[in-house]
Formats: structure tokens, C-alpha cells, sequence
């Protein structure tokens, strides 16, 4: 039999308070030996508190020769930044 | 796609890079620049691995819980280090399996310093001072890498690189100030072990005929004689400090250029070894090659175990 261990994506939450952040991949045969390989591969030195791990092909990634579609629409609308609008002065807090 | 296209492409791809942006996994990309990156990041990934064969050799063997669990750690680290970059490549479209086919085919090459063999302690205190030192040279150039997953890899093998140098000197340093045999034994290794190290930038400039590519992708920010040179101004005053000689009789300090003269290198060896005649190649592949087959049966039995559990929970679900 010649099968390769799946790929799963490593997600780490350094410390409470912060986002689970992507920090790489590995394989494993399953989700608990995932977390378990994960654990040695990327939080050798406290790097983290909570580790999550799904399988790669389960990750729907936009293209990004799609970008343009996807993007630039945002790129002309200013009036959703507080810059876009003309106040007095003497308006200080706002 | 034509090839004014291509050649469009390719040019705003080159002026990406030029402004320093990042290139990720699923950008469009030139062929050679997937090719090149594959090459470089896999072989980068074997000589992690092949490079805990020398090391790991002592383990058992260390002279104290101290020096035991520093071994450990620093090559768990460097498996550690093969994993990260072996997925890194795998992003570019290659499988872990392709890759360790072709390290245990002799398809695809690893640092040639892994060839060389570490015969007493005090090689353990050398190649961590030097080997490390040099790699660590290598690697701080590549944390501003134009592929991303590559970069990222970098800098998180930077962090941990820099105990591993240290734990080196640490031994070598001891052994410098022990017995008139200890002090004999780390000299010895150093003996050895310089010449190697120095090898490690590759190949000399006007020899080295990809380095223009290298740089503009910026796999490469220094030169192979730049980094070399680099190498020796840093490491021969720590070999000074703790009263070992450099064994190089033309080293000399040159005033004008503010760095050391040194001598040729021996670059037969060098080819000899790249082409497999080193001390250990056999060895070293032979050690790789039966924990891969050996290993086999567990790997096997993971997956059906997986598959088992699977369909009992598809099953209860029914
Ligand atoms: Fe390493
Ligand atoms: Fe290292």
C-alpha cells in the first residue's frame, strides 16, 4: 500500500485575547494525530495555548486571478472611510 | 497563452518582486521560478533531516543531562526545521513523497557539510558553533525571500537557530579551558570541521552561475564570497578568545579591506563530495533510506486505522 498521510493546516492561538493564527502545515493520518504532531511540530517553545487543525482540501481558497473582481470594487469607495468626510474644525472628538 | 503574454506577465511578475512583494503559493509564476524554488526549498528540507544523522549519533552518548537534553532539543529543532520547509514546498505543487523519492534516489542533493563524520564529542561542540554558524549566515539572508511560505519558514528557523550556535560554542569553549587532552580533542575538531564550514557558501562567485537569477528572485541578498567572508570575520575572533588556532596558516588580518585574507579552499574535495565520494554519503542514505522503509508498516497502519475509525463513525450515523 502506498498511501500518503493526509495534509492538514495548523492554526495556533498564541495567548488568550489573540486570534488563532496559520502557522503551517504537516501530515497525519487523522485529526487527533494532527493536533498531537502539531503540538511538536510548531509550539516547541510556548508558542501557543489553543491549536486547531482541518484537513487542507477541506480549505476553499479564492484565486487570485480572480482578484481584480474580488478587490478593486472596494478600492473607489472612500465615503466608507471617516476621511471622506468635511467637518468644521472646531469639532475635535469625532 | 501567446508568448507576448508570457513574456507581459512574466515581466510584471520580476517588477513584483522588485518592489517587494511577497509572491504566494497560488500566484501566477514563471516555471523556472516553481522549478528553482522546489529545487532550492527541498534540498534545503534534506539537509535538515539527513543533518540529525551526525548529530543524533551522540545522544546516548553525551557527557551530561545537561549536554543530553540540549542534543535533544536542537534535533528535534532541526526535524522541526525539515517539516516546516517540506510543507512549504509542497505549497508550490510537489508531494512529501515525490520529494523523499528523490532524496533517496540521490535525485536530489543535501548540504554536503552532513557528509563529513562527527567522531568525538567535541564534534558536537563544532558543528554547532560552525555548522550552525554558517547556516545561520545562509538563512538570515533568506527571511526577506520573495516566495512567502518560504520567508515565513525562515523566520521562524531563525528564532530557534541561534541556541544551536550557542550550545556549540558552550562545548567547544569547555572543552578549550579542560584538560590538556580536552583541549586537544576540541582543536581537533575544529581542524576538521573549518575547512567543511567554509564549503558550505558553495561554490566561488565567478563559478557560481545562477547567482544573477538568485538575486533578482532574492533567494540570494549577498554573494557565496560575501557571506563566506562574513563567516570568517565573525568566527575567527571566538576561536581567538578561547585560545584555539584557525588551522589555515595564510589566515591574515588585512587592514585595508577591514577582514581576514584566507586560503584557498579545496574545492576537488568539495566536488568530491557533492558527487557522493564524501566520508559518510553512503551511510548517511543508507541510515535515511532503511528509517523510511523501516517505518513503512507504522505508516500504513495509521492510515487504515483512520479509515477504520471513520466508517464506525459513518456507520453509528446511518
Ligand atoms: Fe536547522
Ligand atoms: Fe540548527
Amino acid at each position: 500500500m502506498k498511501k500518503e498521510w493526509p495534509l492538514w493546516e495548523v492554526f495556533v492561538r498564541s495567548k488568550n485575547g489573540l486570534e488563532h493564527r496559520h502557522f503551517g502545515s504537516l501530515h497525519a493520518a487523522d485529526a487527533e494525530m494532527a493536533l498531537e504532531n502539531a503540538r511538536d511540530v510548531y509550539t516547541r517553545r510556548n508558542e501557543g495555548v489553543s491549536i486547531w487543525v482541518v484537513e487542507s482540501k477541506n480549505i476553499t481558497a479564492s484565486n487570485p486571478e480572480h482578484n481584480a473582481e474580488l478587490f478593486e470594487p472596494a478600492q473607489d469607495k472612500v465615503y466608507r472611510h471617516p476621511t471622506f468626510y468635511d467637518l468644521p474644525d472646531e469639532i475635535k472628538h469625532m | 497563452m501567446s508568448e507576448a503574454q508570457i513574456k507581459s506577465l512574466e515581466e510584471e511578475f520580476e517588477a513584483r518582486i522588485a518592489r517587494d512583494e511577497k509572491i504566494e503559493p497560488k500566484d501566477w509564476m514563471p516555471e523556472k521560478y516553481r522549478k528553482t524554488h522546489i529545487r532550492q526549498m527541498s534540498q534545503h528540507a534534506h539537509s535538515e533531516i539527513v543533518g540529525m544523522l551526525p548529530e543524533g549519533n551522540w545522544i546516548s552518548r553525551a557527557p551530561s543531562l545537561r549536554r543530553k537534553v540540549a542534543l535533544l532539543a536542537k534535533v528535534q529543532d532541526e526535524g522541526g526545521h525539515g517539516l516546516y520547509l517540506y510543507s512549504a514546498t509542497e505549497t508550490l505543487g510537489i508531494t512529501r513523497d515525490e520529494m523523499f523519492q528523490q532524496l533517496h534516489s540521490g535525485k536530489a542533493k543535501y548540504s554536503s557539510i552532513f557528509n563529513y563524520p562527527a567522531v568525538t564529542w567535541a564534534d558536537i561542540g563544532a558543528i554547532g558553533w560552525l555548522v550552525d554558524g554558517a547556516a545561520i549566515i545562509n538563512q538570515v539572508a533568506l527571511c526577506g525571500t520573495s516566495f512567502g511560505p518560504y520567508a515565513r519558514a525562515m523566520v521562524r528557523i531563525c528564532k530557534e537557530e541561534s541556541f544551536h550556535q550557542r550550545q556549540g560554542y558552550e562545548i567547544t569553549l569547555k572543552l578549550a579551558q579542560g584538560t590538556p587532552e580536552q583541549k586537544a580533542m576540541a582543536q581537533d575538531a575544529l581542524n576538521r570541521w573549518w575547512w567543511p564550514s567554509l564549503m558550505m557558501f558553495g561554490p566561488k562567485d565567478d563559478e557560481s552561475p545562477n547567482t544573477a537569477q538568485s538575486m533578482k528572485w532574492k533567494l540570494k541578498r549577498k554573494t557565496n564570497d560575501e557571506l563566506r567572508q562574513q563567516f570568517v570575520d565573525q568566527t575567527v575572533p571566538q576561536a581567538e578568545l578561547i585560545g584555539l588556532t584557525i588551522p589555515d596558516p595564510e589566515l591574515k588580518w588585512n587592514e585595508e579591506k577591514q577582514g581576514y585574507d584566507f586560503g584557498e579552499i579545496d574545492w576537488d574535495e568539495f566536488w568530491q563530495v557533492v558527487k557522493g565520494h564524501g566520508p559518510c554519503n553512503k551511510e548517511r542514505m543508507k541510515a535515511r533510506v532503511s528509517a523510511w522503509e523501516n517505518g513503512e508498516w507504522v505508516r500504513d497502519a495509521a492510515i487504515v486505522y483512520a479509515e477504520k475509525q471513520q466508517d464506525k463513525k459513518l456507520n453509528k450515523a446511518v
